[in-house]
């Protein structure tokens, strides 16, 4: 291995666990992360077929408080926070000036002036600082409790039969992207049904010393059902299956979230201004200058990160995520191509290592789950 | 424990030389460390390798690592099952996890390979 700058790592409380069960593990965000534990293949399976048991103690945590924290947030971030019930969440983001995304979030409403902004592990220092900027002025605080808390998630079909016995939370009541306050193996816990697996599954927020318990009593709770460690290898081709974009890879500052596919995620509407506004206007009436588009590659070969895209032999972008899908049983790929080339049908190319190989625009997701059948 | 009838490379390939023919893989050190592979790429048939070039390359989910020449000869042979399973360079590296055949062309070269001895003790050290 060549030597890079070491700085140290973070460990999140369960990284005995991750020694013991095996865990191979890698940095990733400024943590030390699972990457995988039986292999990647195996552990996306059981995800898709029973459940998944994921340690991302990585992600950031941010609380938000305040007779003002509705509103604080809502000129912080590209959604609509004031919006939300309390006890459900959305997904949003965080923008530059520029319009730039900085990071997407998922931001829940745990009581009527108390919000909890969930980013990912290494723009988390990013986000609270800028977070805290923005709110200087309202009647809000930030208490960044990422380094406080444990998030332990179990994804899966089986996963709330696996989750429901250990909980005083009534599961069949909370819906998908609500959050509730209870206890989980008698831990104290905020449970969301949440997650980046394109499966029903749920994110425990614990305190960060009780983090190992709950994973212990969901690894013994979900034996039986087959539940496997998994680690960040999966959750990538999990999420990349669901068409979910991942930070860092897909979004960056120099993304907007309409290149992204994601404008309808901006409320440009809403009451009050908020940092990006005027840009992002700009980018709904003049259109983008790229799309992120799904492509299958129907040649021999799997495309990733940084791979040119080419429509007949003319450059149109960039593969910015590729991996082999697990589920479908071929190499799929996110990309940025002109907005002309982003048709679903539209035959591309991907220069894999100097070879054009052929792709074909998708619609997304590439993959979509069964629906509940338990109402 | 590696084949102790087998020779390699300090990039963690195999060679096992039957006559003037040298098949050619990676080891189950190499295959573990990449994880579940998924896609193997190969030259054709007929094609030169200059012994250290890359003549190939092996993808697991999260990873690309290029494969090495361990000598210099021509390709006789391509593992053509591995088109279709790749991951028999998981379930049996050393036998149908085999990925090219080679015509030795400088039999110094083969002397020149780690014994398994010494690449057992270079993958102990990590």
């Amino acid at each position: 291995m060549t030597d890079t700058e070491a700085l140290p790592l973070h460990e999140t409380a369960l990284i005995d666990v991750h020694r013991r069960l095996g865990a191979r593990l890698i940095e990733f965000g400024g943590w030390l992360m699972p990457v995988q534990y039986a292999g990647i293949l195996e552990e996306h399976r059981a995800v898709r077929e029973r459940a998944g048991l994921f340690d991302l103690s990585h992600m950031g945590e941010l609380h938000v408080e305040g007779s003002a924290a509705g509103d604080a947030l809502a000129a912080a971030v590209v959604t609509d926070p004031r919006a939300l019930a309390v006890g459900r969440a959305h997904y949003s983001m965080i923008c530059a000036p520029d319009g730039g995304i900085i990071d997407d979030l998922i931001i829940y409403r745990l009581a009527e002036d108390r919000f909890l902004v969930v980013a990912n592990a290494g723009n988390a220092a990013i986000v609270s600082d800028e977070l805290a900027a923005r709110l200087h002025g309202w009647s809000a605080v930030l208490d960044d409790r990422s380094l406080a808390t444990s998030l332990v998630a179990i994804q899966g079909p089986a996963a709330a039969g696996v989750l429901a016995p250990l909980t005083d939370i009534d599961l069949s009541a909370l819906r998908y992207y609500a959050i509730a306050e209870g206890h989980v193996a008698g831990i104290p816990a905020l449970v969301a049904r949440t997650g980046y697996t394109g499966e029903d599954g749920f994110e425990l927020f614990v305190d960060w010393d009780r983090g190992p318990e709950a994973w212990d009593a969901l690894e013994a709770a979900g034996r039986g059902a087959g539940v496997a460690p998994s680690g960040l290898g999966a959750r990538d081709t999990l999420r990349l299956e669901a068409g979910m974009p991942l930070y860092g890879n897909d979004l960056d500052r120099g993304t907007n979230p309409f290149e992204a596919g994601l404008g309808r995620v901006v409320k440009l509407q809403k009451p009050g201004a908020f940092v990006g506004r005027e840009a992002l206007a700009r980018v709904a009436r003049d259109g983008v200058a790229k799309r992120l588009v799904g492509l299958t590659v129907t040649g021999r070969g799997i495309a990733r990160h940084g791979h040119p895209v080419l429509r007949d032999g003319r450059r149109t972008g960039v593969v910015t995520s590729g991996t082999h899908s697990p589920t479908l049983g071929r190499a799929i790929a996110l990309a940025y191509v002109a907005p002309a080339d982003g048709e679903p049908g539209t035959i591309l190319d991907v220069e894999i290592r100097g070879q054009r190989v052929s792709a074909e625009v998708v619609p997304m997701p590439f993959y979509r789950r069964h629906p509940r059948t338990d109402g | 424990m590696v084949p102790p009838e087998l020779r390699y490379t300090k990039d963690h390939e195999w060679v096992r030389v039957e006559g003037d023919t040298a098949t050619v893989g990676v080891t189950a050190y190499a295959a573990e460390q990449l994880g579940d592979v998924v896609f193997v790429e190969l030259p054709d048939a007929g094609r030169s390798l200059e012994q250290h070039a890359t003549f190939g390359v092996v993808e697991s989910v999260k990873a690309v690592s290029d494969l090495f020449a361990p000598i210099t000869g021509e390709v006789a042979e391509v593992n053509a099952a591995l088109a279709g399973s790749p991951e028999l360079v998981n379930s049996d590296p050393y036998g149908t996890g085999w990925m090219i055949r080679v015509r030795v062309a400088d039999a110094g070269q083969v002397d020149e390979l780690l014994d398994a001895a010494v690449y057992e003790q270079l993958i102990s050290e990590g």
